[in-house]
């Protein structure tokens, strides 16, 4: 860690001063509910943040309270004040990943995935590609049976045992669809995501056919790149910022009326493009323009009234919601209605379906104790539904929820899927 | 800075985990929700049972060392900020609900439970626990009874004391102290249940209480009457008690406060009228159609300009969501939101609110007012800048004046929110010498030392508010 020291995190003073410390926001945040101290709160952070910018505190001081933090923003939604926790947060992680000299292996790391890998698809594929090989050799049998996994650094052995079956290494998605009647549906631009078309391939295949289904015409740019969700959170807003003007280009060349996607955390980071490019005269108007065609699947589907035909399936049913596309993109409805279109399914509410699972990008990795406290929680919640199914929309939240299922000891008992795979699989489209 | 040596023992007894004394925690614990007032403590100890509690307390006692109790620090008079450093006791790991006694109608719970955990548990259970401060969300038990937490039914069901009827509690030595009972009646010497009430973290630190609960009541209804002009809504209110009927909830919203509201929760408020009534009736289904009714005729006989009752549980708690947010809301408009407690009889609201009023006028202030109008408790909301120093010090003097007005019409200067430190120059207009005397007394005798929350309550400089320090 360095010891250089900051006096200040340059945030607006009236953001910092917009919170009146009312404590509203305790009682939504998660991290409070595991670690009861006010380090662990959204006020508590704020705090922090302002006495950093008074001179008071130095900026590493308030690194383990921020890094403890999930992102998940429910705290902003319950806020009376309007503070704009998001932005705040992630201006503090910019200026602390300025400051801070990471160690060898984890500059390694972040070079890797943030520059490498994470903006280019095709890499994206190779990995794809490596798993496979992996799962499919008979090498995983070995690997799980000599017990290297549990070796592994950064609780690895915990994901590798609830990574689904991924795709074929040529597994692709068409460039192009046109639906088979005429129709005046705007065309659509399909955005596959980068751990999405990585490790859930599969749920890109269904919505995609759940929108030919309903009569978009579809095109897949192959220019898109990754949304920066994870750069802007991991505190590198520059590179964020590159991708997204790569994006913006991208659905401007496609001529599509939307970019629809299924991935309520990249949604999310899309649907700000505009408070990202705030300041950059020459991409601001751009930004604007683009953040109102962002579409998530649940928002598009809800909206046309014209699934199709979904058939019967007898099972219950219970939702745990996107952060990000509950408290950023404010879809709560929506997925809750589709669900309940499907004939035969008994939809119970989860308590607590709208707070985090703990998955929050890459803090299940970097914070596995904390996010499997979280998660456990959570579990008890989804046991109490006597659901059969808990479906997502978010990759992230997908992973999460594969292992607490796994944890509880529900495998086989209970599936986890994302909404486009349930209504693909009512509309036996797949 | 502490001790090491004290350090250590305090981590004996707490563990690790629960001894904070880095210089971003201790920043974490420096404030409440009162503007303006900031101090850091030396450290931060975080019990888990009375056990613990009493131990720390010995330690405190042996040293010498401030003691602040602190549950959520939501309060709203700087009574959680260590004025003079020292040691703040957070109490949110005591956080079990021990017992719900449906025999007795009893709840017993730490000090940590927050309000409105208690409410859903024991609602659960077909109870009821009245008390219900706006902060509810999160404040915790602890806190209300040390403030002796209103809310928006107090009108009809009281406030905090009214349900307290056993506490547990250590004393600055270390000593636990037993006060109350299950009993619905006990006459046993002093009232030491009642002391600790309100008393602000200063005389003892609660550790355990027992509350009384009752029957949830069968139905509520809820329904807004819209008045041109303040006089008329006064009235309204006096009338509607002399008639007799005392319903839950009577609470008053001034314009300024509405256009805030409206901004924010966007219900269809009008925009352009002097005062909103908003009034819950419960109880059984029969009384509260005739309640309701009757103040609905009432309120139009005091020229109302729409009356409004809500015909479903979810138009109601839109319109009671309106108030609860109202303070929150106001804090949209300003960085800055200094709200005070003043609290008049009922029928001196009319004067009080014109006085209100004209001192913003005077002052050049904007200064909204919402409120319980049917306990006579105002919550006049100043909208201002810290950084604004000149605007600062108006700010003072208009609160001086609001006072004096208060105190003139046989009002108070808290009805809820507590003395802490931002009233502690206001008491003694209150009690006069002899209460200051009398309090000090009780003081020293639970806390010879003066140890627990220093600094609070009593203060040296009567009569200022201390807004700014220095
Ligand atoms: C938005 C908002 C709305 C509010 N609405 C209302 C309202 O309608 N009615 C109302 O009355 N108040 C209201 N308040 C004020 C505040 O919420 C109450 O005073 C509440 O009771 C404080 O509870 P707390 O747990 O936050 O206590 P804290 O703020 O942590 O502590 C309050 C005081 O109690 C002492 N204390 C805390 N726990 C203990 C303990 N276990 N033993 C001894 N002393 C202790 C502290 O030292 C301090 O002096 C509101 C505040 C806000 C921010
Ligand atoms: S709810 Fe908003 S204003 Fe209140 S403490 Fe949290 S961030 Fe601050
Ligand atoms: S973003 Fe989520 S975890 Fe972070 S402070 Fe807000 S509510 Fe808590």
């Amino acid at each position: 860690m360095s010891h250089q020291i900051s006096l200040a995190l340059g945030i607006s003073e009236d953001d910092l001063l917009n919170c009146m410390q009312c404590g509203f926001c305790l009682s939504v945040c998660p991290t409070y509910k595991i670690i009861p101290k006010e380090t662990a709160t959204p006020r508590g952070r704020i705090a922090l943040m302002k006495a950093v910018q008074d001179g008071g505190l130095v900026t590493k001081d308030i690194t383990e309270s921020l890094d403890l933090c999930l992102g998940c923003r429910a705290c902003e939604v319950a806020c009376p004040s309007g503070v704009q926790y998001g932005t705040m947060l992630e201006h503090a992680k910019e200026v602390i990943t300025e400051q801070t000299n990471f160690s060898a292996p984890v500059k390694a790391v972040r070079w890797l995935f943030l520059k490498q890998l994470l903006p280019y698809p095709k890499r994206m594929k190779w990995i794809r590609g490596g798993i496979r090989i992996y799962q499919k050799s008979g090498l995983q049998k070995i690997a799980r049976k000599s017990g290297i996994l549990k070796t592994l650094p950064w609780h690895m052995g915990a994901f590798e045992a609830v990574l689904p079956e991924v795709a074929p290494f040529r597994a692709k998605l068409p460039k192009r669809v046109e639906p088979n009647a005429k129709t005046n549906k705007p065309t659509v631009a399909f955005f596959s995501g980068c751990i999405q078309d990585t490790v859930f391939h599969e749920t890109n295949v269904s919505t995609m056919k759940l929108l030919e289904a309903a009569g978009f015409p579809i095109v897949t740019p192959e220019d898109q790149t990754c949304c920066g969700a994870v750069h802007a959170h991991a505190g590198e807003v520059d590179l964020a910022k590159d991708l997204a003007k790569k994006n913006i280009e991208m659905l401007e060349r496609s001529g599509a009326s939307y970019l629809v996607n299924n991935q309520g955390g990249c949604g999310a980071m899309l649907k700000e493009y505009d408070k990202l490019l705030a300041d950059d005269p020459v991409w601001a108007e751009r930004a604007k323009a683009f953040v109102k065609k962002v579409k998530d699947i649940n928002e598009i589907l809800a909206e046309i009234d014209e699934l199709p035909k979904l058939y019967p399936m007898n099972v219950r049913v219970t939702y745990q919601d996107s952060c990000h596309l509950t408290n950023v993109q404010k879809v709560t409805l929506q997925p809750r209605k589709l669900i309940q279109s499907i004939p035969g399914i008994e939809y119970v509410e989860m308590v607590g379906a709208g707070t985090c699972c703990g998955s929050a990008g890459t803090y299940n990795i970097v914070h596995y104790d904390e996010s499997m406290q979280i998660l456990d929680a959570k579990m008890i919640n989804v046991i109490n539904t006597q659901a059969e199914i808990v479906v997502v929309a978010n990759p992230g939240c997908q992973m999460q929820m594969r292992m607490g299922v796994q944890r509880a000891g529900l495998e086989g008992k209970v599936r986890v899927m994302h909404i486009a795979d349930l209504l693909a699989e009512a509309a036996r489209l797949k | 800075m502490i001790d090491p040596q004290v350090k250590q023992r305090l981590v004996e007894i707490v563990g690790e985990n629960w001894v904070l004394d880095q210089p971003e925690e201790l920043v974490a614990y420096s404030y409440d929700s009162t503007p303006m007032y900031q101090e850091l403590p030396d450290i931060v100890v975080l019990p888990k049972t009375t056990e613990e509690v009493a131990k720390v307390m010995r330690i405190a006692y042996e040293y010498g060392i401030p003691v602040i109790p602190r549950g959520s620090a939501t309060n709203l008079s700087g009574g959680t900020v260590p004025l003079k450093g020292g040691l703040v006791l957070a109490l949110n790991r005591m956080n079990q609900i021990l017992e719900i006694d449906e025999e007795n109608l009893t709840a017993t719970v730490q000090p940590g439970v927050i309000t409105q955990e208690l409410h859903q548990t024991v609602e659960a259970k077909g109870l009821f626990y009245p008390p219900d401060p706006g902060s509810l969300r999160i404040s915790t038990i602890g806190g209300n009874i040390a403030e002796n937490a209103g809310g928006l039914r107090g009108l009809k069901y009281g406030v905090t004391k009214d349900y307290v009827i056993a506490l547990e509690a250590v004393l600055p030595n270390g000593d636990i102290l037993h006060t109350g009972g299950k009993l619905a009646k006990d006459v046993a010497g002093y009232d030491l249940t009642k002391l600790l009430i309100g008393s602000e973290g200063t005389l003892a630190v609660i550790t355990k209480a027992t509350l009384k609960l009752l029957p949830l009541p069968e139905t509520k209804r809820t329904m807004l009457a819209i008045f041109k002009d303040l006089t008329d809504a006064a009235r309204a209110v006096s009338k509607i008690i002399a008639n007799k009927i005392i319903p839950v909830t009577l609470e008053f919203m001034d314009n300024g406060t509405i256009n805030v509201v409206e901004d924010y929760v966007k219900i269809g408020l009008p925009r352009d009228v002097e005062a909103i009534l908003l009034m819950e009736q419960d109880g059984s289904k029969d009384q509260v159609d005739r309640d309701i009714e009757k103040m609905a005729e009432i309120c139009r006989q005091e020229q109302a300009v729409s009356v409004q009752v809500a015909s479903t549980a979810k138009e109601a708690e839109q319109l009671m969501t309106a108030r609860r947010m109202a303070l929150s809301a106001l804090a949209r408009l300003k960085p800055t939101t200094i709200l005070e407690d003043a609290t008049v009889p009922r029928s001196e609201l009319a004067p009080m609110v014109e006085t209100i009023k004209n001192v913003a006028k005077k002052y050049n202030l904007m200064i909204c007012t919402f409120g319980h109008a049917g306990d006579g408790n105002l919550h006049p909301t100043c909208l201002t800048d810290v950084r604004n120093a000149d605007e600062i010090k108006r700010v003072e003097k208009a609160f001086d004046e609001i006072y004096e007005k208060t105190i003139e019409l046989g009002g108070t200067i808290t009805g809820e929110h507590g003395v802490g430190i931002a009233k502690a120059g206001y008491l003694e207009w209150k009690v006069g010498k002899s209460g200051i005397e009398v309090m000090k007394g009780i003081k020293k005798a639970f806390d010879p030392k003066g140890i627990l929350n220093p600094g609070k309550l009593f203060t040296d400089q009567p009569r200022k508010r201390v807004v700014i320090q220095s």
